[in-house]
């Protein structure tokens, strides 16, 4: 029999993702509804140390799967105990964030369980007696509900940052298993991994995103957003005008074919509002747009707007924050 | 080398959406072959320029997706296949199951995808077309090179990327910044319409309806509200950006 939600705990170098709070507490709610528990697994090398915390943020069981050769994302590996965990638990439904791993993951292990998957969901919620998730389609020109009526678990993936995370229970803790797991036959060999080091906040869990397009006119103008940024603990993105010029890289470009983001401030400089642009940053909160352009579609999403010169308005901006936040 | 690449017909992202009877209306949308796809079968040709070898093209979706498949001939692939499962009540699990059936009857050493379909799609199919032909899957990759039955890929990773390694066959879908896809040349439109075009339904793969069904329920569908009319903050562009640094405090109480 079906029973609980169970939701993967997704860390990097140690630190569990946010999104995995965002699950927890999104869980919780849907559980209480359906009068089942929550449990998370957590994978990877020397990660066990992190499984208490999950208890504060709603976790009644933590899974734990440690090995070796977890440390790096495989989507093999990965898919192995994971896929095994779930047949083994038979959870009604399995969540995920919608992050690059996330995404990997959940198609494979949807396939191998033969079942269904939603993914870059921005709501979950019970409507009778099922588990419905909303997702935009087309660009976000349209929303649907949709639900996996039959097929066990219910999978889908969640856009970071957009479900709101419950206060934590200090001192509640979770029962931990460790799960001894065969990770089976590994297929790729990571043969190198680039990180890109900064010490901003990745896109698509910054709280703040300033970005910039073609207005910023050149590479060496990007360092009026990182001052921006800077005083704001932003993270900066950009335009697909502006990553195809190669003024910046194609892993900060937002849109359609690029980051889908939701931050709870969004900064547009330079940036016309295409669709495609928007269909990756209008579920943020807030949008703020920087146009000298007047009739720019940006100011008909934003929520403030300043018809000026970005090379004139950033700098006093950066100031006059500066400022307020001394 | 035998390559297969999996194209969709996506709507134009242009496309004005617009509801009608609870449903999209797909009236007048016009449709484009998945900017990702284009990415896809671009490398499948450049691989085949180095290796030789062939392209097949195979797509899931009505006849009217026969215009995608004739751009992918009219850039250089040889040959395609177009299933049209015959209802439009379809998921990313029935067009993954069709998929691998369809290509399960072909030769290939690699498959080349898309990582998202740019409509609805969720980043799912390819991966799990992978999984059904029990093949490894290297998504979002940005950089290829195919050498002694092995390919080496560059793929987006959390945080920056890596460098895989995987056997051949195997599953690669593209990311943007592969390559530039190239124009079909007018030679290669003529040259298109005389490749084959395979259009066949499930029975021809011996499928049946019920083996294929969806797993996913769409219960509605709505337009998104619209984001309410902004405030333009007027004034000289420094008074402007004061302004507005105050407003973001006091206002919106967001920095
Ligand atoms: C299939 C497909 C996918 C796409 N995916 C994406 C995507 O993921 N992300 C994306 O962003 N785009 C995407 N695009 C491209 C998109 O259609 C637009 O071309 C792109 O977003 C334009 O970028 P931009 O706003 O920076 O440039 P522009 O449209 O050229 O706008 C520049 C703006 O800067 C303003 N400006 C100029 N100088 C100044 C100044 N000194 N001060 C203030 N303002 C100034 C101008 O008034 C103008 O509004 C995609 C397109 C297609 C066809
Ligand atoms: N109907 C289809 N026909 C052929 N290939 C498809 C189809 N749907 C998805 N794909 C492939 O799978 C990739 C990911 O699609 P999706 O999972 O829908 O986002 C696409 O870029 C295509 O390469």
């Amino acid at each position: 029999m079906a029973k609980g939600i169970l939701v993967f705990a997704e860390q990097r170098d140690g630190k569990i993702k946010k999104v995995t709070y965002e699950l927890l507490s999104a869980s919780k709610k849907i559980a209480n509804q359906l009068g089942e528990e929550v449990s998370a697994v957590l994978v990877g090398k020397g990660v066990s140390a992190l499984a208490n915390g999950l208890g504060e943020y709603g976790a009644d069981k933590v899974y734990v799967i440690e090995n070796d050769a977890l440390e790096n994302y495989t989507t093999d590996a990965y898919t192995n105990v994971v896929a095994d965990l779930v047949k083994q638990n038979e959870p009604t439904a399995f969540l995920l964030g919608c992050s690059i791993t996330g995404r990997d993951l959940a198609a494979q292990v949807a396939q191998r369980l033969d079942t269904g998957l939603l993914t870059d969901c921005i709501n979950v919620a019970v409507e009778n007696g099922q588990i419905v998730f909303t997702r935009p389609i087309y660009a976000g020109k349209a929303i649907i509900t949709a639900t996996i009526p039959e097929a066990r678990p219910v999978m889908a993936t969640i856009r970071p940052n957009v479900l709101p995370v419950d206060e934590p229970q200090a001192g509640k803790s979770a029962e931990v298993i460790n799960v001894s797991a065969n990770v089976g036959s590994i297929r790729t060999t990571v043969k190198d991994v680039i990180r890109q080091v900064s010490a901003r906040p990745e896109l698509t869990e910054a709280d703040v995103i300033v970005s910039g397009g073609r207005g910023m006119k050149g590479p060496e103008n990007f360092k009026l957003l990182e001052d921006l940024a800077d005083v704001l603990g932003a993270a900066v993105g950009a335009s697909r005008a502006a990553v195809d010029a190669g003024w910046v890289p194609q892993s900060i470009q937002v849109g359609q074919t690029g980051k889908t983001v939701s931050p709870n401030l969004y900064l547009a400089a330079g940036i016309s509002g295409a669709i495609q642009h928007l269909a990756g940053m209008s579920s943020s909160k807030i949008i703020v747009a920087v146009n000298k352009d007047a009739e720019a579609n940006i100011f008909k999403s934003a929520d403030y707007g300043v018809v000026g010169d970005l090379f004139e308005v950033l700098p006093v901006l950066t100031q006059e924050i500066k400022k307020l936040k001394a | 080398m035998k390559i297969v690449a999996l194209v969709k017909q996506t709507f134009d992202s242009e496309a004005k959406i617009a509801l009608e009877g609870g449903k999209i209306n797909r009236q007048g949308i016009s449709l484009i072959m998945n900017p990702y796809d284009e990415y896809a079968v671009e490398e499948a040709l450049k691989l085949k320029e180095k290796h030789g070898g062939e392209v097949t093209v195979v797509t899931v979706g009505p006849d009217e997706a026969t215009e995608a498949v004739r751009q992918a001939l009219a850039m250089g692939a040889d040959q395609s296949i177009l299933v049209n499962p015959g209802t439009e009540d379809i998921d990313e699990y029935t067009t993954a199951k069709i998929l691998a059936k369809a290509v399960s009857g072909l030769e290939y050493d690699l498959i080349i995808g898309g990582f998202r379909a740019i409509d609805d799609g969720s980043a799912q199919v390819a991966g799990r077309v992978a999984e059904i032909l029990n093949l490894p899957v290297v998504n979002m990759v940005t950089k290829l090179e195919v050498d002694g039955g092995k390919a080496i890929a560059t793929s987006d990773i959390e945080g920056g990327s890596a460098v895989m390694e995987v056997p051949l066959p195997a599953v690669i879908t593209a990311q943007k910044g592969l390559n530039e896809p190239r124009y079909p040349s007018m030679k290669g439109i003529m040259q298109a319409k005389k490749k084959p075009l395979k259009k066949i339904g499930l029975s021809d793969l011996g499928l049946d309806a019920s083996q294929v069904a969806a797993k996913v329920k769409v219960l509605s569908y709505s337009l998104p509200p619209a984001r309410a009319a902004g405030k333009i903050i007027p004034g000289e562009p420094a008074e402007a950006a004061a302004a507005l640094a105050k407003a973001l405090r006091e206002e919106a109480k967001i920095i």
